[in-house]
């Protein structure tokens, strides 16, 4: 019985076509199959690192108005929203009996002011007086002189001069503290105006309300705000760094501020000030960045997003950061050699805007390193190199 | 001598062929069965290997962060590094939840880590390492998401800047990687309506809004709304040193609990997928027992359906052995053809599963060897039932 050819070599090729179709799936998977990388060459280029943090807009300047005493508010002039100019009458504490108080002294001045003039007629009449006394003691000393009164006489006319004398300075001394009365009770007044006026809140500052803390029938105690107040041109952003991605940071460097509220917009700003103390719960550093030119209509506690540019580095060797693996504690990057990969342990240095580092040691220029990979690699991992992997 | 087996075989090929194609469609099955249940162990496997951590330190009493719930402060990891023997400690976060990706969502689980610590992803497919601090996102190509792409997180938009591959939880969802501070802040970061809802609550309470101290409300809800809570630590040993020593350490003196690679494994395979596990690996064994069945049944019924053929050869004298010979190289023939297809047919859809499927060589062996001693078997009933024919019905009716 022979069988026709075409019936025999379609059997065959079905047989090729099985075990060729099992040879490629033992060649892609399972432990024969390469793991597929991409590789790049050790360049050098120019690297520009950046700084990257989040801030809170915020008031350099900041406005609390309180009663210094505990009262009740009697009037809340302005609003939240409400633009104020320095020394602008913002609220009004309840005088209780203040004003009454303010009219008793007025009195007891005026009053002062007429016992001052009492006295003043009292030592002018006690000057007169006197000056009769020693007209009188003048003359009977002449008429001793010559015989004609008994010294007696004269001794009571010397002593009427004294006594005219006693009273004038008694007088003197009563106009004296009259005035001084005067003095104290015009004080008095002077200070009760004062209380007076203080218990008007004026604006501290050229500023903005934020926030109208108490209306009027609500009693504060001293130091606590009725309205705050923000100065309107002193908005700076408050920027918190990882502290781990902080170096770098300087007064005067420039910044890209994004608000939340408009995250298309990159607005211009540097640096203002770093503050000594980092914030050693959250490990972040704090530092402030103003605006070049501050925009119209910004919320203070908006959110905003800070990217700093430091000065680049000129021609350093760089890898992309995704080559960069952690094995066995050493950071270092698996560099294509011949048919096997050598783990070359690197020290790294900044690394850029664009995710390249700098390498400081470890590798030379024109290297292969391998970037991506499917898979994590080990010295016998068979590769095949591929210009790129899934997803980009 | 001429090759019975083969000749017979050439004579209806078509149908051989075919039928050891539907036979291996049935064997690809089974492997991918298996493939499903070594790809959920594997799942929980790469999960531990991809923290790159030598011990897990999580809330005292719980088998955490994985397995159950665990909640730890954020600076565990400065005590923990002064401890001998540790060379790297880093705090992390894990949290499940949809990722926002345009208009629909990913289930995802979120993982928060430091970079350069213990816990950020080994390797990448595409794209770069985090940069910034804050809004750049990882994620595993399994979550559909692109280079370059913004997701959403709770109430923040990430930027997808790399990509990976087989990070995933051990429920298998794809992970994606953002900085810790965030991840904190994702985690444990109420709603809005929730936060004004606490606030009003403080403010009405009259023990922390009391009219002569003014601020106390503010403080008080101000210190409600921080939160430095970690799920766990990630702890690399310096080499030479046991882990399980470090481990005790930590968890005597720190009073926190601490698991090595091996309790973590444990807690995984033997805790956390155990169920799901042993449901995959019963429908494994019914498969592999019906797999058995019906190829049994086909080389019986093939014999059966040659049986005048048979006769007629046992007419012209020839030896029983050569016969079973026949019967059973046919046999062994169909497995191996069954086998090759299931082979092919498993691995060319095994990249389709939404989860991982592994198929690992060992288990592909020892299909092939069940296969070969179940085809072997089988046709020891076949070749039973061919020897007792009577030679008479090749000319009987």
């Amino acid at each position: 019985m022979k069988l026709p050819f075409s019936r025999r070599s379609a059997f065959i090729l079905a047989g090729i076509a099985l075990a060729s179709g099992f040879v490629w799936v033992l060649a892609r998977s399972g432990p024969l199959a390469p793991v597929r990388v991409t590789v790049t060459e050790v360049v050098r280029a120019d690297l520009a690192p950046v700084l990257f943090g989040i801030g809170v807009v915020e008031a350099r300047r900041s406005y609390l108005v309180g009663p210094t005493v505990a009262g009740r508010v009697r009037r809340v002039a302005v609003d939240v929203g409400d633009a104020v100019r320095v020394g602008q009458l913002l609220a009004e504490m309840d005088p209780v009996d203040l004003d009454q108080r303010l009219a008793a002294t007025v009195a007891a001045a005026a009053r002062a002011k007429n016992a001052v003039d009492t006295a003043a007629a009292q030592l002018a009449d006690s000057i007169a007086r006197r000056d009769v006394a020693a007209a009188n003691l003048r003359r009977y000393d002449d008429l001793g002189g010559k015989g004609f009164v008994s010294s007696s006489v004269i001794d009571g006319k010397a002593q009427e001069l004294k006594s005219a004398e006693a009273q004038t300075a008694g007088a003197d001394a009563a106009l004296a503290g009259a005035r001084q009365d005067l003095a104290r009770l015009n004080a008095e007044r002077d200070g009760a105006q004062q209380q007076r006026a203080n218990l008007r809140l004026l604006a501290p500052a050229d500023g903005l309300v934020t926030a109208r803390d108490a209306e009027p029938g609500s009693t504060v105690v001293a130091g606590q705000a009725v309205l705050r107040l923000v100065a309107g041109d002193s908005l700076w952003v408050k920027l918190r760094l990882d502290q781990h991605r902080s170096a770098g940071l300087q007064v005067g460097l420039p910044a890209e501020i994004v608000l939340r509220s408009r995250p298309g917009q990159v607005l211009a700003g540097k640096v203002a000030r770093i503050e000594m103390l980092s914030d050693s719960v959250t490990e972040e550093r704090i530092a402030q960045v103003s605006f070049d030119a501050p925009p119209a209509e910004v919320s203070v506690g908006e959110m905003s997003e800070i990217t700093l540019r430091l000065p680049p580095v000129k021609q350093a060797l760089v890898v992309p950061n995704a080559a960069l693996r952690l094995r066995g504690g050493k950071t270092g990057v698996w560099v294509e050699a011949a048919d096997r990969l050598n783990f070359v342990a690197v020290r790294a240095g900044i690394s850029g805007a664009d995710g390249r580092v700098e390498i400081l040691e470890g590798l030379k220029e024109a290297e292969a390193v391998i970037v991506h990979s499917e898979r994590d690699l080990a010295a016998d991992s068979r590769i095949k190199v591929v210009p790129a992997l899934a997803g980009s | 001598m001429i090759s019975l087996a083969g000749r017979d075989i050439l004579h209806s090929w078509g149908k051989f062929v075919l039928t050891g194609m539907g036979l291996g469609l049935l064997i690809g099955v089974t492997l991918t069965m298996a493939g499903v249940y070594r790809g959920m162990v594997d799942d929980a496997r790469v999960l531990l290997d991809n923290s790159g951590a030598d011990i897990w330190v999580v809330q005292k009493d719980t088998q955490g962060p994985y397995a159950e719930a665990s909640s730890i402060r954020d600076d565990v990891y400065r005590g923990v590094l002064g401890l001998p023997a540790v060379v790297q400690a880093a705090s992390v976060t894990y949290l499940t939840m949809q990722v926002r990706h345009g208009a629909t969502d990913e289930r995802s689980m979120v993982v928060g880590f430091e970079p350069g610590q213990p816990g950020e992803p080994a390797y990448l497919v595409a794209g770069r390492r985090l940069l910034r601090g804050h809004f750049e996102a990882i994620a595993d190509v399994k979550t559909g998401f692109r280079l370059g792409e913004r997701i959403r997180i709770r109430r923040h938009d990430y930027e997808v800047v790399g990509l990976t591959r087989r990070m995933v939880s051990s429920g298998g969802d794809p992970m994606v990687f953002i900085p810790l501070k965030d991840a904190q802040e994702a985690q444990f970061l109420k709603d809005n309506d929730a936060i004004i809802g606490d606030r009003a609550r403080t403010v009405a309470n009259p023990a922390l809004n009391r009219p002569g101290v003014p601020g106390l409300v503010d403080a008080v809800n101000a210190a409600q709304t921080i939160n430095h809570s970690v799920n766990a630590v990630l702890v690399r040993v310096a080499d030479g040193t046991p882990a399980e020593q470090v481990a005790q350490d930590i968890r005597r003196w720190k009073h926190l609990q601490a698991f090595t690679r091996e309790q973590m494994e444990e807690i995984l395979i033997a805790k956390l997928i155990a169920t799901s596990a042993k449901q995959i690996g019963m429908f494994l064994v019914i498969l592999t027992i019906v797999s058995a069945a019906i190829v049994a049944f086909i080389i019986y019924t093939m014999t059966l359906g040659k049986i005048r053929e048979i006769a007629v050869l046992k007419l012209i004298g020839t030896r029983n052995r050569s016969i079973a010979g026949m019967i059973l190289q046919q046999a062994l023939g169909l497995g191996l053809i069954g086998f090759v297809v299931g082979k092919i047919s498993a691995t060319i859809w095994a990249p389709a599963f939404p989860k991982y499927v592994l198929l690992e060589p060992a288990d592909a062996v020892r299909g092939f060897v069940i296969v070969m001693v179940v085809c072997a078997l089988a046709s020891t009933l076949a070749i039973r039932a061919a020897l007792k024919v009577d030679p008479a019905a090749a000319i009987g009716g």
